[in-house]
């Protein structure tokens, strides 16, 4: 496959990355700050959309920043991978955007340069890792994604959010630091280079079976982001943060540079041939699969709405994990799929969560009894994201889950068959009884809930953006296949 | 002056201002600034010159006043000490302009006495990469040492007896090390390195020539605050004038550990060092590692900025020693890249310590809260010094801290490996700490609004640069190992 050379990858990290020093200089005027996160925002979906077609076509870009090892460059490369998850990253940060601003100023939330600025430099370091095109670089952007995050998750500053903060950087940095940057030390020190290649490179290096698993398992635990178990307590920690910061970097960015790193891993650093010889898939597998049934569990019992979507992400994560640990054609795609199904779909539950406390002040789903009559645009798109979460018809959710179970029936494994429809069960339980209960309960407490209504136009609309992209990713996820069937069979 | 002994004058620049500096600035302090900043930018310049000629052409041998060797004196100028030349006369620079300020506050009346023997102390670090001679080196060494003994001495409270204690161990790394010398003198007759280095072969007397390289190492460790050698370092630097702490931080361990590599290289071969005494060598990769994580550990006990930097410099000093003793390229090339990261990284925090004390008169942590608000720019500058130190790339620190645990990985000294991410692990809570206290607290007298106040201008642009540097060498670390680094590395690698 043939890259041209192209300086676009880059600009479309920098346009965020530069777009925080106006967001930071121009804080005196909200008005204007936020038109340059909106500008920011629009400009980086257009180019990379812009950089689409060429991907679609079987091509990609590249670019190369600095020669800064033997062997390993600071370099960019858009290939059909990188460009599914940028596209999914840059389109709900553009929506997340409109949210924030909704969300902040009903708030009136304090130190909002600091929280659009920090946002920005987030979005840089996620496109960044969608268009790493080694190891290094990706490891360079998901530190970036790291540090830059910090800011938003202690963003209240009282003791709570300094506690979680510090949880957050406890398991993000420590496992990047201690167990996915020795992994990467020893797989240059076997194969001299880092870069991701299709079928891997760890093929031919020699290594014995141990250190193949070894590595895998440092990989697996060090890219903590993806909330694996046991490493994935930060992320309910996390929900202290304002919720579209929940929502985009929590339901979509963070979380899903994790799981994206650990596939770009296990597709391009080893390769499927590599770990089915060796037969490694049952470690990926064994432990996306306790992880989805205990997090699934654990949300069942969460009252705090956020901390359930927490849960359930987690249990989420896993599912793409668990797609690509089958090792299987069609497990693989529902694996990558499910990046972008997921994407949307949470994002729509958060933003719903952030409504329902702009609205009405409310965290926990005990006191939502009857808030559906009140709110009935946010409660619709609520049920969309959850349907969309279960993976039922016709939601886009069903496309992924769909290709999930295939994967499972045709590399005969039945057991993660059953995995994967008792947590479908879970995720129902755990989901609907909120659709239910807003809707048709009756009000815990009816002269204080009289004035509740719709959020703030700011909200509502990229709510209900996105769980119409739930529902239309059903009927047109050709983008998304087609990107993803490039990406595992060039 | 002609173009072959330029490096001559970048050492006697800084040597003959400080004359000028004691007689002029005796009379007004006006003097200080324009002697000392021109003397060091006119040795930087010379010294930059110098480097791109030895990476044209190649180093050289330099033999002052024509006394030909082994008589005379030698110099050499080879890719490593032109580094290090431009390594020093550049943070020295940096640091000067800082100390400008902090001197006129803390040493009122006592600058051009200050400024005398910072000079001298710059000169002597210059001589000491420069020379050739095993004995010229120790009477260098002492220079630098009596210097930073009076420099440091010159601190309020409890600075004297820091000093006194850093005069006992740093007496007896000396005469360790002139011991060493001693009987190499005795064996050999000569105290010309490469002299040395050509007679030893030939003679018996193996345990002699053991010995004396064990002197000279354990000399050499105690002045480098090698864990356990380290306890007269974290008083010492945090008691000193902060002028005085600028300067010697960043250098007075770097420049030791390089010449730990010159005498083990030029005197002694790599065959004799590694290959002949392997459980030797695996002993001090060993004692590094575990100094590493007892550094590290301490500092993490520490309360107040300097103290805590203090003994990450003492950590830090083990990465280097145990990347020169893992015996491969991979790991020298590490230690060499980290002598120059880290000198830039422990001036861009010492720098940004010094610009924090200057308005706040204290660095003990509670004194902190809200200092991001209060000093912005120089907290970006620390945060970036923060980063580099915890190794995140793409600052500086990530890519020395990379060479040195793959040549632990390229080695199998496993205990080398988990000792580095150890210390990167306690280094990102070290300064999380620090940036929680600073940014995320809300100070309670002014509930959060406390007035901006930055260090004055002359502190903040050293600072800044350093800390542009951290990102600059960071990217650019492929080129700078390839045609210096790697040249740099010692025969045999």
């Amino acid at each position: 496959m043939d890259y041209q050379t192209s300086i676009w990858p880059l600009a479309a990290i920098l346009i965020s990355l530069l777009g925080a020093i106006p967001i930071m200089l121009s804080g005196r005027s909200p008005n204007l700050r936020e038109s340059w996160t909106l500008l920011a925002a629009l400009g980086k979906v257009a180019i990379v959309v812009a950089l689409l077609p060429a991907v679609l076509a079987g091509g990609g870009y590249e670019f190369v920043i600095a020669e800064v090892l033997p062997g390993v460059p600071l370099a960019l490369r858009v290939d059909a991978m990188g460009m599914f998850f940028a596209l999914v990253a840059s389109i709900l940060w553009f929506f997340t955007s409109l949210y924030s601003i909704g969300y902040m100023r009903a708030l009136k939330e304090h130190a909002q340069t600091r929280y659009f600025a920090s946002f920005a430099v987030a979005i840089s370091a996620t496109i960044g890792v969608a268009f790493a095109a080694n190891l290094l670089t990706l490891y360079l952007f998901y530190e970036m994604l790291s540090l830059s995050t910090y800011p938003l998750v202690t963003h209240e500053q009282n003791a709570e959010a300094r506690t979680s903060g510090r949880k957050y950087l406890t398991y993000i940095l420590g496992t990047s630091i201690g167990l996915a940057l020795p992994a990467m030390l020893i797989v240059y020190a076997l194969t001299g280079t880092l870069d991701f290649k299709s079928g891997g490179i760890l093929a031919g290096s020699g290594a014995s079976p141990q250190v193949l698993g070894l590595v895998l398992v440092l990989f697996l635990f060090g890219f903590a982001k993806s909330g694996i178990m046991p490493f994935h307590g930060w992320l309910p920690a996390a929900m202290v943060a304002p919720t579209p910061v929940s929502s985009f970097l929590h339901g979509v960015a963070v979380v899903k540079v994790g799981v994206f790193s650990i596939l770009r891993v296990i597709f391009h650093i080893f390769g499927a041939d590599l770990l089915l010889d060796v037969n490694l898939g049952v470690v990926i597998t064994s432990i996306a699969s306790i992880t989805i049934l205990v997090a699934s569990l654990v949300a069942l019992t969460q009252d705090n709405l956020k901390r359930r979507l927490a849960y359930s992400t987690i249990g989420q994560l896993s599912y793409m994990i668990l797609g690509a640990g089958m090792l299987s054609a069609a497990g693989m795609t529902g694996g990558l799929l499910h990046i972008a199904m997921h994407a949307f779909g949470k994002i729509t539950l958060f933003f719903c969560a952030g409504a329902i406390f702009v609205a009405a002040g409310k965290k926990y789903i005990s006191q939502m009894d009857g808030l559906g009559r009140q709110m009935p645009i946010t409660y619709l798109a609520f049920m969309f994201g959850s349907l969309s979460i279960i993976g039922m018809p016709p939601l886009g959710g069903f496309i992924s889950k769909w290709n999930l179970v295939i994967g499972a029936v045709s590399s005969d494994q039945l057991l993660l068959l059953v995995v994967l429809l008792v947590s479908s069960l879970l995720n129902a339980a755990y989901f609907l009884p909120i659709v239910y209960r807003g809707f048709f309960a009756r009000a815990a407490d009816p002269v204080f809930d009289e004035g509740i209504r719709e959020a703030p136009l700011f909200c509502l609309i990229p709510l209900s953006m996105t769980a119409c992209a739930s529902l239309a990713l059903f009927f047109y996820p050709d983008i998304f296949l087609r990107l993803a069937q490039l990406a595992l069979f060039p | 002056m002609s173009a072959s002994n330029l490096h001559m004058y970048v050492m006697i620049a800084p040597l003959l201002t400080a004359f000028f500096v004691n007689l002029l600035g005796r009379r007004s302090r006006a003097w200080l600034a324009p002697l000392a900043l021109g003397s060091l930018a006119f040795s930087s310049l010379a010294s930059l010159v110098v480097l791109g000629r030895v990476v044209r052409s190649g180093g050289y041998r330099y033999t002052v006043g024509n006394w030909t060797p082994p008589f005379g004196i030698e110099l050499v100028v080879d890719h490593l000490s032109a580094l290090m030349l431009v390594l020093i006369s550049l943070v020295a620079l940096a640091a000067t302009l800082s100390a400008l300020k902090s001197a006129e506050q803390e040493l009122p009346g006592r600058e051009h006495l200050f400024f005398t023997l910072y000079l001298i102390l710059i000169a002597g670090l210059m001589g000491l990469v420069l020379t050739a001679d095993a004995f010229n080196l120790y009477v260098l060494l002492e220079i630098t040492s009596i210097t930073t003994y009076g420099l440091i001495a010159m601190g309020k409270g409890r600075a004297p007896l820091a000093s006194f204690n850093y005069i006992i161990m740093g007496s007896i790394g000396a005469c360790f090390y002139l011991l060493g010398v001693g009987y190499l003198y005795l064996m050999t007759g000569t105290l010309n390195m490469a002299d040395i280095a050509r007679i030893l072969p030939d003679i018996s007397g193996g345990a002699a020539v053991a010995t004396a390289l064990a002197f000279m190492l354990v000399g050499l460790w105690v002045k480098m605050a090698l864990f356990p050698l380290h306890g007269w370092l974290p008083s010492a630097y945090s008691l000193a004038p902060t002028g005085a702490a600028l300067l010697v931080a960043p250098l007075m361990t770097k420049v030791t550990i390089y010449l730990m590599v010159r005498v083990m290289f030029s005197i002694f071969s790599v065959d004799y060092l590694f290959l002949q005494n392997p459980l030797v060598q695996s002993g001090i990769v060993w004692a590094a590692a575990i100094g590493i994580v007892c550094a590290s550990a301490l500092a993490l006990a520490q309360r107040n900025l300097k103290r805590m930097l203090t003994y990450i410099i003492v950590a830090e000093v083990g990465y280097m020693v145990g990347g020169v003793w893992l015996a491969n390229s991979t790991g020298m090339t590490g230690a060499l890249l980290h002598i120059v990261n880290d000198a830039l990284m422990t001036l861009c925090l010492f720098l940004a310590a010094a610009a924090i004390y200057y308005r706040l008169g204290s660095l003990d942590f509670d004194r902190l809260q809200g200092i991001y608000r209060k000093m912005p720019v120089t907290m970006a500058a620390f945060t970036v010094g923060a980063f580099s130190m915890i190794g995140v790339p793409p600052t500086a620190g990530f890519f020395s801290k990379w060479y040195l645990i793959l040549g632990g990985i390229e080695s199998g000294h496993w205990e080398y490996v988990a000792a580095l991410l150890f210390s990167s692990l306690v280094n990102a809570v070290l300064f999380f700490r620090i940036i929680e206290i600073g940014y995320f607290f809300k100070s309670g007298e002014h509930h959060g609004h406390e007035l901006r106040e930055e260090a004055p201008l002359l502190m903040q642009v050293p600072l800044l640069i350093s800390a542009v540097a951290l990102i600059v060498i960071g990217l650019g670390s492929g080129p700078l190992v390839d045609s210096v680094i790697r040249m740099a590395l010692p025969g045999g690698f």
